[in-house]
């Protein structure tokens, strides 16, 4: 719960026409990672016995069966794939196209899927250092989307 | 042992485009023409199995196509479904729990809901740990271009390998009548081609068809007294890798046929040397490319240069999808029926223009859901 952590929520900007991008099903497992973001908090479940990290969560470790706890993560990954959706279904997407669609490695451990914003999507590269952007979907969630890191990072 | 399972009848139904026909019909039109082909009757069957999208699917087809049989199996692991009810079936036969199982698919995708196909998005009515990828407009194309991609930075796979099996199949398609596109193409004709989900072009992706298949299992004593050669079941076996989530893949360059392959082959006691055709589920050019690298075919990131020069082709070193594949000629959504007919017709010597000559040995592999889970097949003309 550190502050050291915590960054900005920012509010979606919908063009004219555009439908809200989807938050996440109500489910009592993942409630606290997605409250968490609309804190500016990215966290992992840690197994209190062997220190795995995982996500998404469940009531316990996937690889001892012990009790996990959430903590904060540092908001830092790295890009391990990502395409570009250049064509969607839905109007909750298309104002987004191209969209970058990314499987990111969390400096903790846990592979996420998510978004890159603020990148030309030319540019983005497997290996690219990225850091955590929230932007909130619902009164109780904001999602986890990701942006190129400052150099030092 | 007399009670040893083979395959005496296949079929697939009309295809690729049927907006007169129902579900249900497309399984009938299938399940009729393999009961014919095996020469047996709807009457004979004590076994069914299938797979589709709504539960007690096994069951409605049982009354739909007027049979009661006393076993089933509706296992859906997606496309492979088809593999892993021939393995059950199999076992079944041989234990003695049935004599004539009949293993049907049917769709109308095309007609009914073909459009939406590779919107991706949406979870309605899957449980909520399922839907944690389905938040960032993905697709299904995207989650096998997210494996494309990954492989091309590990490996330096290209686009121009990727397409060259995609021309392969369309070159395959060309011989069979009823493939859904059957006009040549080049490598450049799939790089121009649109770009769906970086790096995978429109013809990189399978097609969306109607269509159906069926397949007739019993034991070599009753095969003995039907018209056809029969077909042995040497050996089968299926794997998983992760469900609808590919963040949980532990490397979405490897998929479950790491798994599964070996495992047939020790069953059937044969080895990839003395596989003389393949049917690998080719949902996309990717698929096809991470499969042959899995099963063993090549070392692991040598599958780009492996495609290269036509070595897919019927007439090449490794006939694969000699009916064109789901990449041309037919993909109604779970595919894996069609591989396995197309098997049956090569291990019969009934596979027309694309014949490979002499072929003794089939290897048959299904890929389900997003590379979620794969199905291997070992199919023979004989006993080794």
């Amino acid at each position: 719960m550190s502050a050291r952590t915590r960054r900005p929520v920012h509010q979606p900007v919908l063009p004219e026409g555009a439908k809200a991008r989807p938050g996440p099903p109500p489910d009592p497992e993942l409630a606290p990672y997605f409250q968490a973001a609309t804190e500016g908090r990215l966290v992992v479940q840690r197994c209190v016995a062997c220190r795995h990290a995982q996500l998404y969560p469940r009531p316990h470790c996937v690889v001892c069966r012990s009790a996990v706890a959430w903590e904060d993560a540092s908001g830092f990954a790295t890009v391990y794939s990502f395409t570009v959706v250049r064509q969607h279904y839905s109007r909750s997407f298309r104002h987004l196209l191209p969209l970058v669609v990314a499987l990111v490695d969390l400096d903790e451990g846990p592979r996420l899927m998510t978004n890159l914003v603020g990148v030309d999507p030319d540019a983005v590269a497997v290996g690219l250092r990225v850091e955590v952007w929230f932007e909130r979907v619902t009164d109780t969630a904001a999602l986890a989307l990701f942006t190129p890191a400052p150099a030092t990072a | 042992m007399s009670r040893r399972a083979v395959i005496v009848g296949v079929a697939t139904s009309d295809y690729p485009y049927l907006p007169e026909m129902s579900e249900g019909a497309v399984h009938a039109q299938a399940a009729e023409r393999a009961l014919a082909d095996a020469g047996l009757a709807f009457d004979d069957v004590d076994g069914y199995a299938s797979a589709g999208y709504f539960p007690l699917y096994s069951v409605a087809m049982s009354e739909y196509l007027g049979i009661r049989p006393g076993w089933l199996d509706e296992t859906n692991i997606g496309g492979a479904s088809f593999e892993v009810h021939l393995e059950h079936a199999a076992r079944a036969i041989e234990a003695g729990d049935c004599e004539v199982v009949l293993i049907s698919y049917g769709s109308i995708q095309l007609s009914s809901m073909g459009r939406q196909i590779g919107g991706g998005g949406g979870g309605g009515g899957v449980m909520a740990p399922q839907t944690w990828d389905t938040l960032w407009g993905n697709s299904l194309v995207g989650a096998y271009a997210l494996a494309a991609t990954r492989h091309m930075a590990q490996y330096g796979t290209t686009s121009e390998q990727l397409a060259e099996i995609a021309v392969t199949m369309r070159r395959h398609a060309g011989f069979n009548p009823l493939a859904q596109y059957r006009d040549p193409i080049g490598v450049a004709d799939v790089l121009a081609s649109k770009l769906v989900a970086d790096p995978l072009h429109k013809l990189d992706c399978c097609v969306v068809s109607d269509g159906g298949g069926a397949c007739v299992v019993t034991t070599e004593e009753r095969a003995r007294d039907l018209p056809g050669p029969p077909v042995h079941v040497l050996g089968a076996a299926h794997d998983l890798s992760h469900a609808l989530n590919v963040s949980q893949s532990a490397d979405l360059t490897v998929s479950a046929a790491a798994r599964s392959g070996p495992r047939a082959l020790a069953r059937a006691g044969v080895s990839l040397t003395d596989v003389d055709v393949l049917q690998l589920y080719d949902s996309f050019t990717i698929t096809v490319l991470l499969t042959l690298e899995d099963l063993g075919f090549c070392a692991k990131g040598e599958g780009g240069a492996f495609v290269e020069g036509g070595r897919l082709a019927f007439d090449g070193p490794l006939p694969t999808n000699t009916d064109g594949g789901g990449l041309s000629s037919c993909h109604p959504g779970m595919r894996g029926m069609f591989l396995l007919v197309e098997a049956v017709r090569q291990l019969r010597g009934e596979a027309g223009p694309t014949q490979v000559p002499g072929a003794e040995i089939a290897l048959v592999h299904g890929t389900g859901g997003y590379l979620s889970t794969g199905a291997t097949v070992i199919l023979a003309t004989d006993r080794p």
